[in-house]
């Protein structure tokens, strides 16, 4: 299985290729369009941290963009993205101005709680989700505590949410919408549970894989 | 509900793992490998490595012995210990340049905690902010009182700033930083117990959470940070060296007085 883990220039891309290592598999990084188009990956893991218009310009700029969509929304080979790599699939992404997202998902990507507000952001540390009916590839995971680092999160319609968290309110934690999905927390610095969903990840795609 | 974190800070000197008292005296203690994966094991919240050397950047252990290959450098080390972390790592220390907190991040440190360059070149510390989100910097606060008053101590706790931890800490927070790290001098190694009065100055005058160190020696000294102030998270380094299955008894001992810490993962298998 030929797991592609895509570095655009922001992230800590070293910390999700050790946790898919430990999960049993090596992960082919690739850095743009061409180089993913060629691996033919069998599945498709996307990190990234800080802000999303950067992500996003980053993204255009490797034409990861257009390799992404034939990939994983054309071909529907499964996508995985982690925080800002999930928060990129929306279709608005309101952080230092408004940039158009891949616009895979119906949704917006805001502030998690107004300027001005008591809360504190970052949100930082540990928090646990709650499924949304079974919770599709979060299965078994409901109450399980994940570490999210994030100041923006994605609203979109509830067909989409497949977890949320509760930080001041609720918010998205998890989407999905057929083969991809997304976390806003860090699976690879989520140690059991984050290991357990990679895990799924993973033994989902094997089958269409193979 | 987002947990309060309990966190273990550990120092490297020259390639080894140390014991700090007020800055100024440090006490080896052994392969700093072996330390970071007892940590690992203990399944902590999160982990900060600060590199407290000074002068030229060394790795003065050469031990032959190990079931693991040696570690030569500085990044050898963070990069060993990334393959294990499977909890999030910030690494501080001799950070001067973009470049500097590019290669610890490339290497395998999720955050990056900044302190010297706060006031050398603060716009190094807006920049990173810019190049890898204000969640990868965290701000690292030293202060002291001197005659009653706080002020912040920079160049490992031998300069005075002359500016108090609450302004130093919002004008990090302005520059970028996602996180502060306060850390009380006088209280490193002493064991007597966190000043709550400090940290409470410091968590108001902040949007940003603010992680606490210096003084636990005690599982209910954390515990009285946490009842007392508004800290997001709890830090110390020596009471998880020398107090056997400190960090497990201190989780356990929270999770019973109070709800917003995250529980010891239970039979988690090796």
């Amino acid at each position: 299985m030929r797991v592609a883990l895509v570095e655009y220039g922001i992230g800590n891309v070293l910390s999700v290729a050790n946790a898919l290592t430990r999960a049993g598999v090596t992960p082919v990084v690739v850095r743009d369009g061409d180089e993913l188009t060629a691996l033919d990956a069998s599945c498709v893991v996307m990190p990234g941290v800080g802000a999303v218009g950067e992500a996003l310009l980053l993204l255009r700029q490797r034409g990861l963009d257009v390799a992404l969509q034939a990939l994983v929304v054309d071909r529907g080979v499964p996508f995985l993205g982690i925080c800002v790599g999930m928060q990129v699939m929306a279709e608005t992404c309101e952080e230092f101005g408004e940039h158009r997202g891949l616009g895979w998902i119906p949704g917006r990507v805001r502030r998690l709680a107004p300027e001005g507000s008591s809360l504190r952001l970052p949100h930082v540390g540990w928090n646990t989700i709650s499924l949304r009916d079974d919770g599709d590839f979060l299965t078994g995971l409901d109450g399980e505590h994940f570490y999210f680092v994030h100041s923006f999160v994605m609203e979109c319609p509830d067909e989409y949410v497949v977890a949320t968290a509760n930080y001041g309110h609720p918010f998205v934690a998890a989407v999905c919408h057929g083969r991809l999905m997304g976390v806003q927390f860090h699976p690879e610095k989520s140690s059991q549970a984050g290991a357990v969903l990679l895990s799924e990840f993973l033994t989902r795609a094997a089958p269409i894989a193979a | 509900m987002l947990k309060r974190r309990l966190v273990p800070v550990l120092y490297l000197l020259d390639g080894w793992m140390v014991r700090s008292q007020e800055f100024q005296e440090h006490q080896y203690i052994g392969d700093p490998v072996l330390h970071v994966e007892r940590m690992i094991d203990w399944d902590v919240d999160e982990l900060i490595v600060l590199d407290i050397g000074r002068g030229e950047m060394t790795f003065e252990h050469h031990r032959q012995d190990y079931r693991h290959k040696p570690v030569l450098t500085l990044f050898d080390f963070i990069q060993r210990i990334a393959v294990e972390c499977r909890i999030p790592l910030t690494f501080g220390g001799r950070i001067r340049t973009i470049e500097d907190i590019r290669t610890r991040i490339q290497n395998g440190a999720d955050k990056v905690s900044v302190n010297t360059i706060l006031a050398d070149s603060p716009q190094t510390v807006t920049q990173a902010a810019r190049m890898f989100g204000s969640q990868a910097i965290v701000a690292s606060v030293d202060f002291r009182r001197v005659e009653g008053t706080s002020r912040v101590y920079l160049r490992h706790g031998r300069e005075d700033s002359g500016v108090v931890p609450a302004k130093w800490a919002r004008r990090a927070q302005d520059l970028g930083a996602g996180e502060i790290l306060l850390n009380a001098i006088d209280r490193d190694g002493i064991a007597q117990g966190y000043d709550l009065e400090e940290i409470r100055k410091v968590v108001d005058a902040v949007t940003i959470p603010v992680i606490a160190c210096g003084g636990a020696g005690h599982q209910k000294h954390f515990q009285q940070c946490l009842n007392d102030t508004d800290a997001n998270a709890v830090a110390a380094g020596n009471i998880f060296h020398f107090t056997e299955n400190a960090y497990p008894r201190a989780k356990k001992f929270l999770t019973q007085a109070r709800s917003d810490i995250r529980p010891l993962t239970e039979n988690r298998p090796a």
